[in-house]
This record gives structure tokens, sequence and C-alpha cells, in this order.
């Protein structure tokens, strides 16, 4: 079986059983598939986030949990026939470039001062 | 839901495994991001993780979004990351270690996403079949292209938000600027 329909039918969203005698070479994606993925982009970007030490990479993973935002408003906006989904994922990109500017010059400027990029060094305000 | 379920549904057959090509991609190039160690090394993994974040967009009729996504994340960030990356040159310490101790606060997140995810997954029905598959190319009747549509919507319906991120961006260019340059005279 493909892995993917089990998988939703293991969320209890499976598709209608007619579809299950069709040829296996039949892929059929939903929604969930959308979700699932996004949410696994999500949190790979999340631990990314909590988890390394480098900034840049720090930084690489909040683009990357910004990706997942946007594709699940791409597939909503599909699905719905509303075309504010892409448009807002636009705005999205839009800020998404303005934050690596910032956090590329915060980047920088950590780096002048402390001549280290690792995040558990930049503690002052830690107390 | 049940009756044309294959016909009506959006993605199938071919376009069903080009997305579970393009979705097995983009989570294997993500993991490769956190776990590389070398930060050249995510940056191209990162790349190549937001080119097939493109090519989702493209096979979900959003063609503007992903040309948006290649120009704007392929290029500009990417340079970005990459200029940034050679300025910083750090060493590459041998024994160095990649990860901080903060796996517990992770999984707790994890844990706190994952519940409610689950839960909404698996009591709410998401529509599934568009009621307007041309919403998309479409200016009030007429059919046109996705990148006229979505100007046309931007310009006209988002004008005031467009008009904030134009603002956003420059505020964000000189902030850039401000945090990037050499102090001229000593600060602190």
């Amino acid at each position: 079986m493909c892995g993917v329909r089990c998988e939703g039918s293991w969320i209890g969203l499976s598709r209608a059983p007619q579809t299950a005698h069709r040829a296996p070479t039949t892929m059929t994606i939903t929604i969930n598939h959308f979700l699932i993925v996004s949410f696994l982009l999500f949190t790979i970007g999340l631990f990314g986030v909590l988890v390394r030490r480098n900034f840049l990479t720090v930084l690489m993973s909040v683009e990357l949990m910004m990706n997942a935002v946007n594709l699940n408003l791409v597939a909503f906006s599909r699905r719905l026939s509303s075309l504010t989904g892409q448009v807002f994922s636009v705005f999205v990109i839009t800020i998404a470039a303005g934050e690596a500017a910032i956090g590329l010059a915060l980047t920088i400027s950590l780096f002048r001062q402390r001549k280290t990029l690792n995040v558990e060094e930049a503690s002052t305000m830690q107390g | 839901m049940t009756e044309s379920a294959a016909s009506g549904v959006l993605l199938t057959g071919g376009a069903g495994w080009a997305f579970v090509v393009f979705a097995v991609l983009t989570l294997g190039t993500a993991v490769a991001v956190v776990v590389a160690k070398n930060p050249v090394h995510s940056a191209l993994f990162l790349l190549a993780s937001f080119l097939v974040v493109a090519c989702l967009f493209i096979l979900e009729q959003a063609e503007f979004v992903g040309a948006v996504q290649i120009l704007v994340y392929g290029g500009g960030i990417m340079v970005l990351f990459l200029f940034v990356i050679m300025l910083v040159h750090q060493r590459m310490v041998a024994g160095a270690k990649a990860f901080q101790h903060q796996w517990d606060i992770a999984l707790l997140f994890l844990l706190v996403f994952l519940v409610p995810f689950l839960y909404v997954l698996g009591t709410e029905k998401f529509p599934e079949i568009p009621q307007n598959p041309d919403a998309f190319r479409m200016i009030g009747t007429r059919v046109v292209g996705n990148t006229q549509a979505v100007a046309w919507s931007l310009y006209r319906d988002y004008l005031l938000p467009f008009e904030v991120a134009s603002v956003f961006l420059l505020v964000a260019m000189v902030g850039a600027v401000v945090l990037g340059k050499r102090s001229v005279e000593k600060v602190d």
C-alpha cells in the first residue's frame, strides 16, 4: 500500500473506499498531506532554532519555518478558491526578506563584538 | 466527497507522485540544513529546500508565488546568507559541538504543537474540491494569467498592506545599514 494514504487513514480521514480498488499507481493528495508536510517542515525549523548553536543556522531555520507557513497558505488558498492566501504568502516572503537582512546585520554586529557566532555566548541579558 | 473522488480531487496520478517526491525532498533538505555542521553546507541545502518548495507552489497553481520564492529566497536571501558566511568566516574547530542542550525544550514545543495539530487533523473536515478551479487566473469573469490576477488583487484589494510592506522594507534596509556599519566613533 502507499504510505501516504495509510497515513491519512491512520489519522482517521481516509479517502472513500472506492478509490482503493483503483490502479495501485494512483496517488491522491489531500489537504491533510499538505498539512503534514508543512507541520514537519515547521518542526524541523523549530528544532533548528532551539538546538543549533551557530547563529547563522538558527536564522536559516527561521526561514524554513516561514516556508512551512507559506506552504499552508498556498494549499488552503487553492482549496478555498481564493487568491488571498497567495497574496498573503507574497507578504510573508517580503517580511522574511526584511527579517533576513536585519538578522544578518545582527550576526555581523555580534561577530564584531564577541568574535564568535555561538548563541550561548551572547548571554549578557541572562543575568 | 465520496462521489467523483478521484476526478474532483486536485492532485492525483502523476501530480500526486510529484507531490510525494517534492515533499520528501523538502523534508530531507530541511533536515540536512539543521544537521549540517558547516554553515556553507547548510546554506546550500537551504537553497535546495527553497527551490523544491517553489516546485510545490507551482504544483499548487501558485505560479507567481513560486517565481517570487525563487527570485527572493533563491536569489536575494541566499546571496545575503553566503555573503555573511564569507564575512564572518569562523574557523571550523574540529571537535566543536554543533548542538546545544535544549532538546528537552524542543521536544516540549513539539508536543505542544503536535497534540492540537493531530486533534484538528482528526476532527476538522477541510474543503477538498475547490468551487472555482480557475479562481487563480481570473479577474472578474475574464480568464487571465496567475500573475495578472495576483497583481489585480494586490493593487486593488491589498493596496494599503502593500504600501506598509514597502515602508517596512525601507525601515529594514536602514536598520541593516545602521547595524552593519562599523562604529565611526566609540559609542560604548
